[in-house]
């Protein structure tokens, strides 16, 4: 089956043919082109579906440049490479996944590519674990409405480490809402109503 | 991408709501009845009062995903019939969905200690809190407003961007609940009973995700472009 990628650029032309070039060896579709980021960035992502990412940085504004590849990785785990179309600062192209230029050929560009998207994503190494002894603590807090700082101060862990362990919670369970995850502390007893 | 207009007012009603089946909740929705025979897209929404251009990029925003409609395809479209739309929605989501999702969890929990079927109903009743405010903030600020543009009133202190910016995720909330119902529930509870709060709660999840995305990409564009008289 062929891995479908999603194109985030503003330029027709650039976006058609890296349509064209990446369609060549039926490894890649392109699930959707998307000329900008503006508007719900959370629902436009959420409702599209695929397994690599290509991105004009030029969607995003210059101060924000530095990040974009976060921007995208919020909402989503697949890689992410960019597309050259103007030069890059070193800072900017070094946060992707792969960098493509225009000068590539369609050999290298899928190359690189099938690079990037073969490489496991990190997220996914650990799906289907349980919540450590740590976590379970955290989450308890969590449902008992205490907020970061608080938590920190009660286990003695720096806010940083806190968040760390709420994504690892929000991740293995897949529950965000303080609301669900005291349903999930409830159901398992982790605390009493 | 920018697909062309994916239907036409010729075809048939049936062949077009053939297409997804979640286009016959927008089909009740916009008030038009079923019976419709064989008769073509526009012949039905004519009869019933509907604005053919409106219903069309509905039904594509609702089949196609990530479908951003063309802005000449949004000179066409009425304002007002987007957010008759929208409000209908409201009520039906409100009326129906959440009525038969709460229905169908209390079925789910019944063989539960009291325990599952407290905590549930709980976390139902506050996302039910959730969506009647976030509604509200629309059916009492934002659909006035575009009243009262569509009079010609001008000078009031709000604007659409302000909605645009502060338009919250209603969404995260039934996600959860999706987890935790698909993964937690203890073995005592039915397989079928998980599956039809599932399927509830699927499609619920789809329909909001959708009503989000033509707030967004066109009811926000269309009262922008009032608000600057174009």
């Amino acid at each position: 089956m062929s891995k479908q990628v999603l194109l985030v650029i503003p330029s027709t032309i650039i976006a058609r043919g890296l349509e064209q070039a990446l369609s060549g060896t039926g490894e890649f579709e392109t699930s959707c082109i998307l000329g900008d980021l503006s508007g719900n960035i959370s629902s436009r992502l959420k409702n599209l579906t695929f397994d690599g990412v290509i991105v004009d940085p030029a969607v995003f504004e210059y101060t924000a440049r530095g990040k974009g590849k976060a921007l995208i990785g919020a909402f989503s785990d697949t890689p992410v490479l960019a597309i050259e179309c103007s030069p890059l600062d070193e800072a900017v192209r070094k946060q992707y996944d792969g960098v493509l230029s225009l000068y590539d050929s369609p050999a290298t560009l899928i190359q690189k590519v099938r690079d990037a998207l073969s490489v496991p994503v990190e997220t996914q190494k650990n799906e289907g674990e349980e919540l450590s002894a740590r976590e379970k603590e955290i989450l308890v807090c969590v449902a008992q409405g205490m907020l970061n700082k608080e938590i920190a101060d009660r286990l003695c862990l720096s806010i940083h480490t806190v968040i760390t362990h709420r994504k690892n919670i929000t991740r293995k369970t897949g529950i965000k809402t303080v609301a669900g995850l005291t349903v999930y502390a409830l159901m398992n007893s982790l605390i009493e109503m | 991408m920018n697909a062309p207009f994916p239907f036409s007012g010729k075809q048939k009603m049936s062949e077009l709501l053939n297409n997804d089946f979640s286009l016959l909740g927008v089909l009740t929705r916009m008030g038009i009845p079923f019976g419709f025979g064989d008769a073509s897209v526009e012949d039905v929404c004519r009869k019933s009062g509907v604005n053919t251009q409106a219903f069309l990029l509905i039904c594509s925003i609702y089949t196609l995903d990530g479908y951003v409609p063309p802005r000449e395809l949004l000179k066409d479209v009425d304002v007002r019939d987007i957010v008759k739309y929208l409000h209908r929605s409201h009520r039906w989501y409100m009326e129906e969905f959440i009525e038969s999702l709460s229905d169908a969890l209390k079925e789910m929990t019944a063989p539960c200690s009291e325990k599952y079927h407290l905590i549930i109903r709980k976390f139902l009743g506050d996302y039910r809190e959730e969506l009647a405010k976030h509604f509200a903030y629309e059916e009492e600020i934002v659909f006035p407003y575009v009243e009262r543009l569509l009079a010609g009133n001008e000078g009031c202190d709000f604007s659409i961007l302000q909605y645009e910016k502060n338009h919250s995720n209603i969404q995260e909330k039934l996600e959860d609940l999706k987890s935790l119902v698909m993964k937690y529930m203890p073995g005592i509870c039915e397989s079928r009973s998980i599956f039809r709060a599932l399927y509830y709660i699927y499609a619920l999840e789809r329909d909001l995700s959708r009503h989000t995305f033509i707030e967004d990409s066109i009811l926000v564009p269309l009262v922008s472009r009032m608000e600057s008289h174009e």
